[in-house]
């Protein structure tokens, strides 16, 4: 089975410097890229490759690009790639083993990218707690410059490229586009209307791009072995691998490159080792905290963009949270809206009003003090609280694990209700 | 600017409507009629989408049944486009954006100031919200001190972000901010303050709820039902903002501005809107005094022996001689001039300012250069501000500047199809991007920094940097010599910027006293006229009818040299602030009586025999003209008490008495206005103007009330048990009553908002044709000034003025401040606390020199006078040169431009 993006990933020193990642051929696909490709020949293997946006939407990355304004019209310079460092979703750590195990091949990914949509100025906007990952990059970086391949003329193309590493102050909303968008610009970490989309309209108002980590990584990947081949790694149609990981009461928490298409049950069971002895399985949210649950029924289903969300949920970032019986449901999914409460950015009324308020009912439920009304008024905030509704995804995202809850584990919401008080305590 | 307006064909809830294409679907249904409950939306600031009140069901075509909810100030509107407002889920979730707002708002509207005018109780009720359901504590806020103008009451914010918006966004404002995140964003300052910006007033209106509520109306507040209002026009500068003034238990409680789509649209500065305290100050002149011989004091006296003294000193025999004022009504200036008769008439203004603004109303009457209105102001897409400081002497001109500076980054939105409505969309693509504005100033001003390029030097050089423009444009225009090496440059750069643009505005006026500075402005404004057609001019003057002054007969009082009289006549008007002590002083004792009429004492008043107590702005009707040309007249707001008459009432006596022999048949204030505009030609459209006094709805004039006015019949039982009747208000088509139409009254008359539904300002939409547009029925004020065929080119040519200062001394400019220069809002007490004392701006290297240092006292000196100030060093005054503040209270009077020197203290 091919691992692509983590093959050299063997130890955290081992690619790190860039002796040792060009060893292994990188930096290679960037050298035929500048020598023989246009900008439209890389946005169009990587169109169709349909590789699907690894931060958790799964928007096609070949269309996003595509999306940016080519003619040089003075409004539309300097553009931007922006990577999306900031791995602030419950349960996910999946970028920061890329981060800080592969930097070059992060970087390499971004230095096409940049050419593909001919950027000049790109930025990693990092998640602030990645000190290491922060201290990797800008060696990584620094490295990549006295090498030539970022500043001006790469390679002696007549390409140039500045790459910074932005560390952020540390907001979950910073993980949205637009948010992140203004977070950079030293704005207050707002979503952003759309349209205009960040293409046309994004940082310093100037076309952008923002992708994933885990996204940009696979790049040099694509443009060099090809569409074809990406899309042979899958189970599915889709195209590649993806870095799944479970956090939980399993035997092996951690993260895996696997192809898209695996089951949960194989990720859960020989990835991830199985439940921890004495606790059972009850439900996950399978991409981070923003996802509806899936519960004992699905684990036969296969993680990828459309098969989760046949069955109600989303693949997410791809990595599950495991809620088993030994946990209270009623409190896990407190924490989650308690989390996302703390992170509304303030901007829109569902959001900075609604979570709040269902952040208190279930502190309410959960201590025993909670009254049975709550519970229509919980299903009602979720709907409140829906796509359309909202000024971005922030809150119905947050309503995904809370209105699946109430339909998965609602006898435990009950007995909480009628028994004053929490049956796991 | 296209006139073209692209309509299209939409549906809302089943009925079609043919609708302007470049707007949103809620200023759409506003202009419609249609309600539809919003709070983040305002029409002067566009959309952001974030308060999500104004949602509304949209259908992808006529199948689709479903539909899905979009914000309605989000959506274009675009030709088939579908939507419903009544769709019950759209209520529903109306509704219930209401609901999760109350969860935290206080249940205070009881002991709110914002009662019975607040958006959020007026969208309470349209959304349909009614039970709560929440049942855990509310989350708190601490207040902060914002200073003598906004009371602060955070708990009740519902988080519209229209405060920081309107603050920073539109008037930029940097000390209030939002701060933290999540259900507990804060909108305040740093710290406790006065807020620093000069429009923080409309925060009061621009809040949909009682976090910003006005701090004087605190003092002695009223419920908005229980307030009598009038229409009324600010007097504290030349640019003439409508406002609306109010009016409870005799006193005037609050202003308010007043909607005029072609002047200050919804805003109105902090001196306009506080400077009002004055009229209830406890020392208003309140009887008629006099002085029984002199030497004696000031006695009060009746009517009757007031009007046995006065057959004396009006009689055929005596020569009268009346100063008139640029603070004054047209009728009260008009009435003094027929008393005193056109050659004893004179302009209560210095030599210098009569010989400015006559310069400027002469070109204006001739030259066939258009005047702006703000509104024009804010489409302007080059300018070229010279000499003005705009924040402190017009501050709304300021303020439609900033607008205006928007016009180029628009254009990049606009190529980029982003509606102009989509404010952070539009804000954020032109962050880069700046309009071509130029400001020519003596010390550095707070629009430097939305300039392309901002100017330091001495008037001298700001007038040649003028005519160096005008040269360069049309080189039949006369040149000046300046010393200044990198001038040619700036002012090549200038003139072909004013070349280039499709809207160029000049903005110059007579703050400076320097002739040089206003003829440059006219000669640059002569030679783009005479290249093309569209330039504008902007001259802004000192005060609110400085412009009508300058148009009638007479001259400056100045001119009044040796001639002595009899009666000397001065009408609202301290001398003292126009000419220096000596002059005035002089004048005084070559007069045997001196009869002043006037608000408030002052040196002025101090010195006369006869001092007659003048109604004020808000107790009289009257005519004014702004800097634009335009006649707008206010109406009484507050009943006059006492021996209080309008200036104008007491020289039609006073004519009566003169004239005893003819009749004459001035019996109200229309008689006035007709008589004027049949002498003076240049005012024979006033009469056209507006409705006049017999001006009837509904076989009825205008109630000044609301239909909630309570204790009607018992607001006077403390004087008597009988209820009293209504006063005779002969001048104004308004009546002291609450019967009558409430409804869209014409456009200059409006005395509050109101519509069903709507109790709030925001009842405004009601009276306009669209947002942000013009008034139904036209917007207030009439033009004076209308483009002429442009004539011959005539230009001013600079005089050889040297800009020679004796050694040792400095170059000294007049500093105006927006609290403090001017006379009447000085007095008002909330305006008092934000008036600096006199102080003297210098140059870091002069400050070195003269071993002097910030903050420092001195004693300055110029020409035999002297004067206390404090220091500042720096603000961009060049060296070899200093500001001195202008007219503070107490201040003398300094004809500037002039030099000085100082001493330490």
């Amino acid at each position: 089975m091919e691992r692509p993006l983590t093959q050299h990933i063997i130890s955290d020193t081992s690619v790190r410097n860039l002796e040792n990642y060009r060893k292994v051929g990188g930096y290679s696909c960037l050298q035929k890229v500048l020598k023989s490709m246009t900008p439209g020949e890389v946005t169009n293997v990587v169109k169709v490759s349909n590789l699907l946006g690894r931060g958790g939407a799964g928007f096609p990355t070949g269309a996003k690009w595509s999306l940016v304004p080519m003619d040089t019209v003075k409004s539309n310079l300097p553009k931007y790639l922006v990577c999306n460092a900031d791995e602030m979703e419950p349960g996910t750590f999946k970028d920061r083993y890329l981060l800080e195990g592969n930097p070059h091949q992060l970087i390499e990914g971004m230095i096409i990218a940049a050419y593909a949509i001919q950027a000049e100025k790109s930025y990693i906007f990092l998640r602030w707690a990645y000190k290491k990952a922060e201290k990797v990059l800008r060696t990584a970086i620094e490295e990549a410059y006295s090498a030539g391949y970022l500043g001006n003329n790469i390679l002696g193309s007549d390409f140039n490229l500045d790459m910074h590493v932005h560390s952020s102050a540390g907001r979950y909303i910073c993980g949205e586009e637009t948010a992140l968008l203004n977070s950079l610009e030293g704005k207050r970490a707002l979503p952003r209307a759309k349209p205009p989309y960040p293409a046309l309209n994004g940082l310093f108002g100037r076309p952008t791009v923002v992708n994933n980590v885990e996204t940009l990584s696979w790049i040099s990947h694509i443009v060099e072995k090809g569409a074809e081949w990406f899309k042979g790694l899958s189970l599915t149609g889709t195209g590649g691998t993806k870095l799944f990981g479970v956090s939980g009461k399993v035997r092996k928490p951690g993260t895996w490159e696997l192809p898209l298409g695996i089951t949960f049950r194989e990720l859960l069971e020989e990835h991830a080792g199985g439940m921890i002895d004495g606790h059972k399985f009850r439900g996950a949210l399978p991409g981070g905290a923003s996802t509806d649950f899936i519960v004992e029924e699905h684990l036969d289903v296969q993680m990828d963009f459309k098969t989760v969300a046949a069955v109600g949920s989303r693949l997410g970032t791809g990595t599950m949270i495991v809620l088993d019986d030994k946990t209270c449901p009623v409190s896990f999914i407190h924490n989650v809206e308690k989390f996302f409460a703390l992170e509304s950015c303030g901007w829109c009324t569902p959001c900075r009003e609604g979570l709040p308020w269902v952040e208190k009912m279930l502190s309410s439920i959960e201590e025993g003090t909670g009254k049975i009304e709550y519970l229509d008024l919980l299903s009602f905030s979720a709907k409140y609280m829906s796509p359309g509704n909202t000024f971005c995804a922030h809150a119905p995202g947050a309503a995904e694990p809370l209105q699946s809850g109430l339909k998965y584990f609602h006898d435990d919401f009950v007995k909480h209700i009628t028994d004053k008080k929490c049956p796991w305590r | 600017m296209s006139l073209e307006v692209r309509m299209v064909k939409i549906t809302i809830d089943g009925k079609s409507y043919e609708v302007k294409a470049e707007k949103n679907l809620l200023e759409t249904c506003l202009s419609l009629g249609i309600d539809i409950p919003h709070f983040c939306y305002h029409p002067a600031l566009g959309s952001v989408g974030a308060c999500r009140l104004c949602a509304v069901k949209k259908f992808r075509d006529k199948d689709d049944t479903k539909g899905r909810i979009v914000m309605s100030c989000m959506e274009p509107v675009t030709e088939g486009l579908i939507v419903s407002v009544e769709d019950p889920e759209a209520r529903s979730f109306r509704a219930s954006v209401i609901e999760s707002l109350m969860t935290n708002h206080p249940h205070d509207c009881p002991v709110c100031d914002e009662g019975g005018e607040c958006h959020l109780q007026d969208m309470t009720i349209m959304s349909g919200h009614t039970y709560r359901r929440f049942d855990f504590p509310k989350r708190t806020y601490v207040n902060q001190d914002l200073g003598p103008f906004i009371n602060h009451e955070m708990n009740r914010c519902i988080q519209c972000y229209r405060c920081v918006r309107f603050y920073r966004d539109y008037a930029g404002g940097r000390d209030l901010n939002v701060f933290s995140s999540r259900n507990h964003v804060y909108f305040g300052r740093h710290k406790d303050g006065t807020l620093q910006n000069e429009f923080s007033g409309n925060l009061v209106e621009v809040c949909p709820t009682g976090v910003f509520t006005d701090k004087t109306l605190k003092k002695h507040f009223t419920r908005k039902w229980d307030l009598s209002n009038a229409p009324s026009v600010c007097v504290h500068c030349s640019v003439g903002c409508n406002t609306i003034a109010s009016e409870r238990y005799g006193s005037l409680r609050r202003i308010m501005s007043r909607y005029n789509g072609a002047v200050n649209g919804y805003f109105i500065c902090d001196r306009g809107r506080f400077g009002y305290e004055f009229v209830n100050d406890e020392k208003r002149i309140k009887t008629v005094m006099l002085r029984a011989d002199k030497g004696a004091e000031l006695e009060p006296i009746n009517d009757e022996k007031l009007y046995s003294n006065l057959n004396q000193s009006f009689s055929k025999k005596k020569n009268i001689t009346g100063i008139g004022s640029p603070r004054a009504t047209l009728e009260s200036n008009y009435a003094l001039m027929t008393l005193a008769g056109k050659e004893n008439f004179y302009h209560g203004i210095s030599k210098k300012e009569y010989l400015l603004t006559k310069t400027i109303s002469d070109y204006f009457l001739t030259s066939g250069i258009h005047t702006p209105s703000l509104k024009e102001i804010e489409k302007a897409d080059t300018i070229f501000i010279l000499g003005e400081d705009l924040t402190n002497t017009a501050p709304m001109v300021a303020l439609a500047v900033r607008q205006a500076a928007r016009n180029i980054p628009n254009e990049e939105a606009k190529k980029n199809h982003i509606p102009l409505w989509n404010d952070i969309a539009v804000r954020e693509l032109g962050q880069n991007e700046v309009s071509p504005i130029f400001i020519a100033t003596t010390y550095n001003d707070s629009l430097d920094e939305i300039a392309e390029k901002a100017f330091r030097s001495s008037v001298h050089e700001i007038a040649n940097l003028g005519y160096s423009i005008a040269r360069n444009v049309d080189e039949k225009a006369p040149d000046a010599k300046s010393e200044l090496k990198d001038l040619p440059e700036l002012a090549v750069r200038i003139s072909a910027a004013l070349l280039k643009a499709k809207n160029p505005l000049i903005i110059s006026g007579v703050s400076n006293g320097d002739e040089g500075i206003v003829d440059a402005a006219l000669n640059i404004a002569s030679v783009l006229r005479s290249k093309r057609s569209n330039v504008m001019l902007s001259m802004i003057l000192p005060e609110c009818n400085s412009m009508g002054l300058s148009l009638m007969p007479g001259t400056s009082f100045e001119d009044l040299g040796n001639k002595e009289s009899d009666t000397l006549i001065i009408l609202e008007n301290d001398l003292y602030r126009r000419s220096g002590n000596d002059f005035v002083n002089d004048l005084f004792k070559k007069s045997s009586q001196i009869i002043v009429l006037d608000h408030l004492n002052n040196r002025t008043t101090e010195k006369s025999d006869i001092l007659l107590p003048a109604a004020t702005f808000a107790e009289s009707e009257g005519t004014i003209i702004n800097n634009e040309g335009r006649a707008q007249r206010f109406y009484k707001a507050v009943e006059n008490k006492n021996q209080v008459k309008e200036s104008w009432k007491w020289l039609v006596d006073f004519i009566q008495i003169r004239e005893s022999d003819h009749s004459y048949s001035w019996n109200r204030l229309d008689d006035i206005v007709e008589s004027l505009a049949n002498e003076l030609p240049v005012f024979s459209k006033l009469t056209k103007y507006m409705p006049d006094a017999d001006f009837r709805m509904l076989n009825t004039k205008i109630p000044r009330q609301t239909m909630r006015y309570s204790g009607r019949t018992a607001i006077n039982a403390n004087i008597a048990v009988s209820e009293t009747g209504l006063p005779a208000d002969p001048d104004s088509p308004l009546k002291f009553s609450m019967e009558g139409q409430q409804e869209n009254p014409p456009s200059s008359l409006v005395p509050f908002y109101w519509t069903p539904g709507w109790n709030s300002v925001q009842a405004m939409y009601n009276y306009l044709n669209e947002p942000d547009g013009s008034m139904k029925g036209g917007d207030p004020g009439i033009r004076l000034f209308e483009p002429v065929p442009a004539a011959d080119n005539k230009y001013f040519k600079p005089e050889i003025r040297s800009a020679e200062v004796k050694k040792d001394e400095l170059q000294i400019f007049p500093l105006y401040r927006i609290f403090g220069s001017e006379e009447l809002s000085s007095m008002s007490p909330s305006v008092s606390q934000m008036i600096q004392e006199p102080s003297l701006l210098i140059n870091e290297k002069d400050a070195v020199n003269l071993m002097v240092n910030d903050g420092d006292l001195v004693m300055l000196e110029i020409l035999n006078d002297k004067i206390k100030v404090k220091l500042k060093i720096g603000y961009g005054v060049q060296p070899g040169m200093a500001a001195l503040s202008m007219n503070l209270p107490g201040m003398q009077y300094f004809e500037l431009p002039g030099s000085g020197k100082f001493h330490k203290l």
